[in-house]
């Protein structure tokens, strides 16, 4: 079948059976492999990307069923020499060991702060109705999806509060 | 995978139309759906698309409020009028699953999601939910999961769903639509099934038949609490959840609502357990007794032995929170 999927801001004209996930078109038709996959049943959070701006498991949904849509993997979010602010802060608290799921991490990171921004509540937001605040427990609870095989979990929330920070600061 | 076609439905009506063939499924959020297409443990030769169906929206109504089939698990616990009048369906769907996947599970797919059994995933051990007849490997196997209320000689596993319990103690509808243009509005409680002699049958919904949305009643005032039992503090299953709707008058209890996940094939209501509390002056003697109508039944299967103190632990403690303001000390 033919797909039209626009990842990172170009657009991939690809010709798909109606089986592959968009986790495999991402990364074996388009050739992005940034993108990760750890479990495959949506269970580890390695091959999370954006979809036209909100955080999915790419393993658990069809290309098919994403034409027309705008995909952001790792690679849109910054390049080697311009790094996104949370690219940047988990190189500055040393955020992983392997590396594999920092791809995950950073994309779901990335939109997770979005819906802070927007107000989502989470299960350890002690009011539905309050501000949502970066604090350690919310943003381990809003995590949750993402693990990490080397337990760099302390890290990563210390570069995802970095980000959270920084951003407070210019805004 | 097994391949399939795809179809993606241009309206409810071709969508109801092409699920008139057989063999096939619809497909919304799929988060459920392809994980156990990609075990093999669902294998629909066709696959009819209906993501893209004008069944999203939240409306309130004069009957209460209208949840479309398609709204996302994020929308909908983030949704204002959710969070203010009706905070337990919030805090049930805040406690299911990670970020990534309410914000693609949609309402309908969520209360019509499998059971999360092994064994039923394990295509290689027999299920009588998977394969009707070939046996239930959960009955004198590793159990740990499964159903203590209301399970059968062929099936001892659990619904997991957090937003069905919630919506179960809420009294909600779901509204269906049938091939040929047919539309039924079915309560919750009369929607699942208990496994009995067909575990493979969850849900009153006939072939083809399409849940369009679901409907809640008009909030009652009082205290509503979702407290969920797992083993890790997220992105687990429950082992006992409890979704209360309280309302004290004059230091009694004047109404209550309670259900009960993890303990069943569906979320779990007890007119016995509600009427004992009714009209009552909360204390430990009356949750202690309200445990003992829910449990009366109750039967573990070894590994889950452990549920049937859990869930009266589970209930005390949410009945004494929602009680708490006018408990004597």
């Amino acid at each position: 079948m033919h797909v039209t999927l626009t990842i990172n801001d170009t657009k991939h004209h690809l010709e798909l059976d109606p089986r592959v996930t968009l986790l495999d078109a991402i990364r074996s038709h388009a050739g992005l492999t940034g993108t990760k996959k750890g479990c495959d049943h949506g269970q580890c959070g390695a091959c999370t990307v954006m979809v036209n701006g909100r955080r999915i498991n790419s393993c658990l949904s069809l290309a098919v069923m994403h034409d027309g849509d705008a995909i952001t993997t790792i690679e849109g979010l910054g390049t080697p020499e311009a790094l996104s602010p949370l690219q940047a802060a988990f190189i500055e608290t040393d955020g992983f060991q392997c590396g594999y799921c920092t791809p995950g991490q950073i994309c779901s990171a990335t939109a997770m702060l979005e819906e802070i921004r927007a107000g989502w509540p989470s299960h350890v937001s002690e009011t539905l109705d309050g501000p949502a605040l970066p604090t350690e427990a919310e943003i381990a609870e809003r995590m949750s999806g993402n693990l990490c095989r080397c337990s760099a979990y302390p890290n990563i929330i210390a570069a995802i509060r970095l980000a959270a920070a920084e951003r407070e600061d210019a805004a | 995978m097994r391949a399939f076609d795809y179809i993606r439905a241009g309206s409810c009506t071709e969508a109801l139309a092409e699920a008139e063939v057989p063999g096939t499924a619809f497909i919304a959020g799929g988060t459920n759906l392809l994980d156990l297409m990609k075990h093999e443990v669902m294998a629909p030769a066709r696959l009819v698309d209906i993501s893209r169906l004008d069944l999203g929206g939240i409306t309130l109504t004069e009957a209460g409020l209208r949840i479309g089939a398609l709204v996302p698990n994020s929308d909908l616990a983030a949704d204002p009028l959710l969070r203010r009048h009706w905070p337990l369906l919030s805090r049930a769907l805040l406690a299911g699953a990670s970020g990534q996947l309410r914000n693609k599970a949609t309402t309908g797919g969520n209360l019509l999601q499998r059971t999360r059994c092994y064994y039923f995933y394990d295509t290689a051990m027999p299920c009588n939910k998977r394969e009707p007849g070939s046996g239930c490997a959960a009955i004198g196997g590793f159990n740990r999961i499964h159903a203590i209320l209301g399970a059968s000689d062929q099936c001892i596993a659990t619904h997991p769903s957090d937003m069905a319990v919630a919506l179960r103690a809420l009294s909600a509808e779901v509204e269906l639509l049938a091939p040929g243009g047919g539309r039924r509005q079915v309560p919750l409680a009369q929607f699942y099934r208990l496994p009995g002699d067909t575990p493979h049958l969850e849900t009153v919904l006939e072939p083809g038949e399409m849940v369009a949305a679901v409907l809640l009643p008009p909030a009652e005032g009082g205290r509503q609490i979702y407290r969920k039992v797992r083993d890790r503090a997220s992105y687990a299953f429950a082992l006992v959840s409890v979704a209360a709707c309280l309302r004290m008058e004059g230091g009694r209890i004047a109404a209550a609502a309670l259900a009960f996940g993890g303990l069943a094939h569906m979320p779990w209501r007890s007119a016995d357990v509600e009427g004992a509390l009714i009209g009552e002056v909360p204390s430990a003697a009356l949750f202690d007794r309200a445990g003992d109508l829910l449990l009366a039944e109750a039967k573990g299967h070894g590994d889950n032995d452990f549920k049937i103190p859990l869930a009266r632990r589970t209930l005390a403690a949410v009945l004494a929170e929602a009680c708490a303001e006018e408990m004597p000390a």
